[in-house]
């Protein structure tokens, strides 16, 4: 079953910024990139020549206790994984995270972001690793706690972060996924008296920022942000479209988030500018609109100039997998162009075309993971969107290209996700939807996937 | 001239009917159907009445050109004797030899006894054309997926939806182990006495050969050219010439030509004589007899027969254990399902009864290379030995697909429409509580509903007394009597 972890694996790396699906441009560069070789050049996965990568014109803000943070922060939540050699499943691909840190850091990246869960809980070792090999003071480290039942729990994960992360002192330390109610928020933190802990570990020095990462209703928001007057930083998702536009009941309009920190004076760290990759792979129409004003630009330099414009942005998190992905963000922000006025209604209208189409908004953060009926969601919904972004995802039977989208969307659907894994086998148990940041409907996305991939199947007329 | 028409006649045929064995689009059949259904023992069980003609006017008319042509494991043995032949100092390597009657004769009564009484494993077993199934569906048939999967990887390297993948496994032992015996007892035979297998164990070539006897073609001595040298016997693959005496045993003649071509001086012709007048079509030629037999027994014999299988655990054996770490990523293990044990064998539907099937099927295994879904597979049990029989482990039935019904060249399974399907029941599903989520896991869950294509299945509460759905709310698939009861999901 080598193949079927090769297929997953590289079905995995190439939704993150699936460009060459949707436009079919650079297709020749996004493998080569795949494949492990062209680790230096200088072409973007967009397939755009960006020209020299500078080492030293990072744009950088100040952080609230005078941190100099780059603007670019390093998202560890996407690490690269590759079989083991003895073929026992699956390992981070230790010597590609410390070149992909390397140059990060030789590019003025100082602020690596990371969380005990991610990467099926090897992140922080492995961030560990790569950074232990620089000086501590060359880079801040940003960790999460998903806060326990029990206070003693909640303090061996914040001592397990410390140990793995290979530091005794975490330069910013967030409260996880917070937002989805204040029960919840006070069952993890509050009653254990495990935020009381954190507070002391921040007088003494051993946390030198401590703040929370948000999810979830504005209500809840505004309660925790209003509970005290010295969160040092909060971590928001902010997009150009979460600016305005946030899917109701999933998330909150960035642009209130983004304001009401801002009238506290407190900094914003940025996270999802991309949506999960969305916005970088957006379809046709979109690109269009993007070319007409600055031809050199992909979708995700769009993105990334957006997220890192307003002032009282601390920093933009990336979770990077690809050096082109690291070459072409640090290439944005060496220095940031800030968004124009034009600029900005040219996305104004690019928000209405993609608000309008039928992208399930997964962000492949794979928090709903492991499914235990053993589904691959995000799988699942990366297959879909892939045919909405390259436009195939017919809707009538009676399309032109109905023959052939059909047979790539079936054929698709079994290289992508094994079949035991698809969506058929959702048994409705509805574990994940409290899981899940962006508050997808996922069983009933699921459905709906299952019920496109069932018309094929069966060629009925719809 | 008459050998290399034969030749190319012969390698396109059995090239086409190998094809059969390893297309699983489902698209060759359209084009290349007929020629499994043109297989005497297939024919004749289907009771296909024009092709059983087609087959005794040509064999009546030119005598066992069938053997030599039509039948692929005929052809399959040429192919070694070829081999063997090319071997120096073994091309003229066969001698004349009686006919081995008793074997044959016994052999032949055997099947006949088979057919008639409904004993399939016999059936099935000598069935020539089935026997080479078989070795193509369990040998060349996985070669040729693989190749098709290294293709598939290569076009999704490249983008490509040309070519996808298909599962590579073994449906059963048992019979894959027959498949690899049969060819190498059959082979043996061929790469040392040629034809010996069709002369002395094939009920198909016994068979014939009743009808070769009296035909109209064939090989003939012109005594005036012949000098006696012997080089015609030296080559018959059948060993039934018998040159010293200018003596031919047509009932073992296969009509292959070699001796024609083989004779220096011209003097072995094939050419027509009526001297036999009327003898040919005598109603007591035991083919016949056979045919008339098969007819009424294959009218008797339909009937829709209601059987209750047990279909298995649905998607429900399918659980999985959560991994105990929490953390995000990574893929719970799926639990391979199990195979009920079923007391009665699913038939696909098309093929009206088990009756049916059994008496029609010569276990070719062409039903079962052309299942998309992975459900066919051969019996494992001795009564419906090497017949296809459905489980699910693997994936299911699906509504549209009437691949099978489309493929089977006896009649065992008869062709039905996608409309036709939903319309027969294969087998009545048993519900296996143990494995049902909402029992084991208290869990909401309607999936076996959504799915059931004819809506089979009604889920009712599990506690109809109370007015909070608690924990699981509904279960009970099969009872489609009941009364409907929606509750409001979620709780």
């Amino acid at each position: 079953m080598l193949y079927e972890f090769m297929k997953r694996d590289i079905n995995k790396k190439i939704n993150r910024r699936n460009f060459l699906k949707v436009t079919g441009i650079g297709a020749t560069v996004t493998a080569a990139g795949l494949m492990g070789c062209k680790r230096d050049n200088r072409v973007s996965a967009a397939g755009n020549i960006l020209g020299e990568i500078p080492t030293d014109k990072m744009t950088y803000r100040t952080g609230p206790k005078g941190d100099r943070v780059s603007l670019l922060g390093y998202g560890c939540m996407r690490w690269p994984t590759r079989r083991k050699p003895d073929g026992s499943g699956m390992e981070i691909d230790q010597e590609t995270v410390n070149s992909l840190v390397d140059y990060a850091i030789s590019h003025g990246v100082n602020y690596f972001d990371t969380a005990p869960v991610y990467v099926q809980g090897w992140s922080e070792a492995s961030t560990g690793i790569a950074l232990s090999r620089h000086p501590r003071e060359s880079y801040y480290i940003a960790t999460k706690s998903s806060g326990r039942n029990t206070l003693e729990s909640g303090i061996a994960m914040y001592h397990k972060s410390l140990q793995d992360l290979q530091v005794d002192y975490l330069d910013y330390y967030l409260l996880h996924n917070i937002g989805r109610s204040m029960d919840d928020y006070n069952s993890r933190f509050i009653d254990n008296g495990l935020l009381d802990f954190f507070l002391k570990e921040r007088e003494a020095g051993r946390i030198r920022n401590l703040g929370w990462s948000f999810h979830g209703n504005v209500e809840v928001f505004d309660e925790i942000l209003n509970s005290r007057n010295d969160w040092d930083f909060v971590q928001i998702q902010l997009n150009y479209q979460d600016w305005e536009h946030a899917v109701e009941g999933r998330n909150v309009n960035a642009k209130y988030l983004y304001e009401e920190l801002t009238k506290r004076n407190i900094p914003v760290v940025v996270m999802e500018p991309l949506l999960g990759g969305l916005l970088a792979r957006v379809q046709q129409q979109v690109l269009i609109e993007f070319k007409k004003d600055r031809p050199n630009d992909s979708a995700a330099q769009w993105a990334f100039r957006f997220a890192g414009t307003p002032e009282n942005i601390l920093t933009v998190l990336s979770g990077m997998v690809y050096m082109e992905h690291l070459q072409e963000n640090v290439y944005t922000y060496s220095p940031l162009q800030p968004m124009s006025d034009q600029e900005y209604s040219i996305l104004g209208e690019v928000v209405e075309i993609l608000t309008n189409t039928d992208y399930i908004q997964c962000t492949t953060c794979e928090y709903c993971m492991p499914c235990k009926y053993g589904l691959d969601i995000p799988g699942i919904f990366a297959h879909y969107n892939n045919c909405v972004s390259s436009g195939s995802l017919l809707k009538s039977s009676s399309d032109e290209n109905y023959k052939k989208a059909r047979r790539e969307f079936l054929v698709g659907y079994d290289r992508s996700v094994p079949k035991l894994r698809q969506a058929a086998h959702c048994t409705e148990c509805e574990e994940c939807l409290s899981k899940c940041p962006q508050r997808i409907q996922i069983t009933r996305e699921l459905q709906r996937v299952n019920a496109y991939a069932e018309l094929l199947k069966t060629r009925s007329e719809f | 001239m008459l050998r290399k028409i034969r030749v190319y006649l012969a390698l396109l045929c059995f090239s086409f009917i190998t094809l059969l064995f390893l297309d699983f689009t489902g698209t060759l059949h359209l084009w290349l159907g007929w020629l499994a259904k043109m297989q005497v023992v297939p024919a004749i069980l289907a009771g296909n009445l024009v092709l059983i003609t087609v087959l005794f006017v040509l064999t009546v008319l030119f005598g066992r050109i069938y053997c030599s042509v039509i039948c692929p494991l005929g052809v399959l043995q040429d192919c070694v004797s070829n081999v063997s032949a090319r071997r120096k100092g073994k091309k003229n390597r066969f001698n004349y030899s009686k006919a081995m009657s008793w074997i044959r004769y016994g052999i032949f009564g055997l099947y006949v006894v088979g057919i008639i009484v409904g004993i399939s494993v016999i059936v099935t077993l000598l069935d020539p054309y089935a026997i080479f199934g078989r070795i193509a569906e369990n040998l060349l048939a996985p070669l040729y997926r693989l190749g098709n999967a290294f293709l598939a990887t290569l076009a999704e390297s490249v983008n490509s939806y040309r070519f996808y993948t298909t599962d590579v496994w073994i449906k059963n032992g048992l019979v894959f182990g027959i498949a690899i015996a049969m060819l190498i007892i059959v082979s043996v035979m061929a790469w040392y006495n040629g034809r010996i297998y069709c002369n002395s164990v094939c009920p198909v070539g016994t068979t014939l050969g009743f009808i070769s006897r009296f035909s109209i073609y064939r090989i003939r001595f012109n005594e005036d050219k012949c000098t006696g040298c012997g080089l015609c016997e030296k080559r018959c693959k059948a060993s039934c010439i018998d040159s010293r005496n200018k003596l031919i045993d047509y009932s073992r003649c296969v009509t292959c030509f070699n001796c024609i071509d083989n004779c220096k001086s011209g003097a072995i012709t094939y050419t027509p004589s009526f001297s036999f007048g009327t003898r040919k079509v005598k109603v007591s030629d035991p083919l016949l007899k056979k045919e008339h037999a098969m007819v009424r027994e294959n009218t008797k014999g339909i009937e829709r027969a209601s059987f209750l299988a047990i279909l298995g655990s649905l998607t429900l054996a399918n659980t999985i254990k959560a991994q105990q770490l929490q953390v995000d990523g990574g893929l719970a293990d799926i639990i391979d399902k199990k195979v009920p044990d079923r007391q009665t064998p699913v038939v696909p539907p098309g093929a009206e009864s088990l009756s049916n099937m059994k008496r029609r099927c010569v276990a070719c295994q062409l039903c079962v290379s052309a299942c998309p879904n992975n459900i066919l597979r051969p019996s494992g049990k001795l009564s419906t030995f090497m017949q296809p029989e459905m489980s699910f482990e693997r994936g299911y039935c699906r509504p549209e697909c009437v691949e099978c019904s489309r493929v089977c060249p006896s009649g065992a399974i008869k062709e039905i429409t996608a409309a036709d399907k939903s319309a027969i029941s294969i087998g009545h599903a048993v519900w296996i509580k143990d494995n049902c989520v909402v029992y084991t896991e208290e869990l909401v869950c309607t999936t076996c509903e959504r799915h059931c294509p004819t809506k089979a299945i009604t889920l009712v509460p599990v506690n109809p007394e109370s007015e909070q759905p608690q924990g699981p709310s509904m279960g009970f698939p099969g009872m489609n009597r009941r009364p409907v009861l929606k509750y409001p999901r979620g709780g």
